[in-house]
């Protein structure tokens, strides 16, 4: 097999959809509208993206065009956490401000120390990489810190009552949302390539990469990763910290969520 | 009359406000610098909110508070809470030992600030290595009054700091703080149980619907406070 994926085998593929429809009719689990639903949006998705990603990252075509397009996709990162955690104040402005400083980071040394030469079909997947996988940590570090310093607040307010600053009497509880949400990402690192094959191997190998060399990309790849959530995680937790105190050292009113349905 | 100077706390036609209630509305009054001073009143007529303005937690939507003539506004405000602590109504240990919560409250004191601020709490004997979240509820509320005490305050603010005690640790709760304040801390002392603000204060402000309803004195001839 060369990698290509014909038509033919984009619609045989489709069948296992089919087969997750069914088991949901089965079960009467009421799901099979939106597996397929999923699976239609997933597709049209990813048609356009790859139309797009085609013209940005064609060889000749201006590095520009990538940045932009890493810079939409920052900009993008932003808007979706704050739907994910809209009790978090100024979760999307953060959350841009932490996935810029993990790109110029991970990108930085990726890129600056000749890791990968810097092209559009380097730089936009491996950013893609860096900030859909740093999203789920970026939206649990800031919703367990405002609800650390909510739940909390006698014992923070106790700590500020003693005369300490806002960021010393907030650490303790900046590190547990820390450890909760870059946790994960260890426990994920550690379990690679025992307990399952990360995607960009399996894409690789399946394009006809050789296996050595498919490795070594997906090393880079975990460790881009760990370090954008670490990167992500630090300024998203001391950016919400910075919001969640007033200048006088007094924790604001954390009223706590509506019920999710 | 009790002029700015010699007041302790003054409260210059205080209102706060949050999410559109007010939990103050135009409170005013004189505390005196020395003494017990109880702070009574039902539930949600604003006791708490008075004690949280003399530390800062809280700060007026308008009017003026101040601290010994100085507008509490113009402090700074880690120093302010520094000079006035304060122990809350449920006791919060903080993880690690007794030592290890007084050395949060005061990192460059050594063993003795240490031993000497529990035993101002009534504290004797071996407590520094003891786990400070498995403490009684009295041990506890003793312990957060110690590592309040270790920073050296001049005055202490206490919101309901016996209810979550029995009564016999309340008792003796009392008795250590009529102690401290023989040795010339003064204490604001909020509680709704106005038998035990007779018992300890000097003098007593009665809180209503956020504003002060008149300032009692417990024990005459002792320093009083008055309503402007």
């Amino acid at each position: 097999m060369d990698g290509e994926v014909s038509i033919a085998g984009l619609a045989t593929s489709l069948s296992l959809i089919g087969v997750a429809a069914v088991i949901s009719l089965w079960q009467r689990l009421g799901l099979e509208r939106q597996v397929v639903w999923a699976a239609a949006r997933a597709l049209v998705q990813l048609l356009l993206v790859g139309a797009g990603l085609a013209l940005v990252i064609e060889p000749g075509r201006s590095l520009w065009w990538s940045a932009a397009w890493v810079l939409a996709m920052v900009a993008y990162a932003g808007d979706v956490a704050r739907r994910r955690a809209p009790e978090v104040p100024g979760i999307m402005w953060i959350s841009i401000a932490a996935f810029g400083t993990a790109a110029l980071v991970t990108l930085g040394v990726l890129f600056g120390l000749s890791v990968f030469p810097l092209e559009g079909r380097t730089l936009v997947p491996i950013a893609g990489m860096m900030v859909g996988n740093s999203m789920t940590a970026t939206v649990l570090v800031a919703r367990r810190l405002v609800e650390e310093l909510r739940d909390k607040r006698d014992e923070v307010e106790a700590r500020l009552a003693l005369g300490q600053s806002s960021k010393v009497a907030s650490m303790p509880y900046v590190r547990t949302a820390l450890r909760s949400a870059i946790s994960p990402q260890i426990e994920t690192t550690k379990a690679t390539g025992l307990v399952f094959l990360p995607g960009a191997m399996t894409g690789l190998i399946l394009a006809g990469v050789p296996p050595a060399q498919a490795v070594l990309v997906q090393a880079v790849v975990m460790f881009l990763i760990l370090g954008a959530v670490a990167t992500t995680t630090a300024v998203v937790a001391l950016g919400v910290v910075r919001r969640l105190f007033t200048a006088d050292h007094r924790l604001r009113w954390l009223p706590r969520p509506a019920a999710r349905t | 009359m009790t002029d700015t100077l010699t007041a302790g706390f003054a409260f210059h036609d205080v209102v706060v406000e949050r999410e559109g209630v007010r939990a103050l509305d135009g409170f005013t009054a004189r505390f005196p610098a020395r003494g017990v001073t109880g702070v009574s009143g039902p539930s949600g007529a604003g006791k708490s909110t008075v004690l949280r303005l003399c530390n800062r937690l809280e700060v007026p939507t308008s009017g003026r508070v101040s601290f010994r003539g100085d507008d509490v506004a113009d402090l700074d405000p880690l120093r302010l809470r520094r000079q006035v602590g304060m122990v809350f109504q449920r006791p919060t240990p903080f993880p690690g030992t007794v030592a290890d919560n007084l050395r949060i409250a005061a990192p460059d004191a050594g063993q003795e600030d240490f031993e000497r601020a529990l035993r101002r709490a009534a504290l004797e004997g071996d407590w520094l290595e003891r786990d400070a979240t498995a403490l009684s509820g009295g041990e506890a509320q003793r312990m957060c009054v110690a590592r309040t005490l270790v920073t050296e305050p001049d005055v202490l603010l206490l919101d309901e700091a016996t209810s979550a005690l029995d009564e016999a640790a309340a008792t003796a709760f009392e008795q250590t703080v009529r102690e401290l304040v023989r040795d010339g801390l003064t204490v604001v002392w909020v509680s709704h149980d106005l038998h035990q603000l007779q018992r300890v204060a000097d003098v007593v402000v009665r809180v209503e619907d956020g504003r002060c309803a008149g300032i009692d004195s417990v024990r005459p001839g002792e320093a009083t406070g008055e309503v402007v």
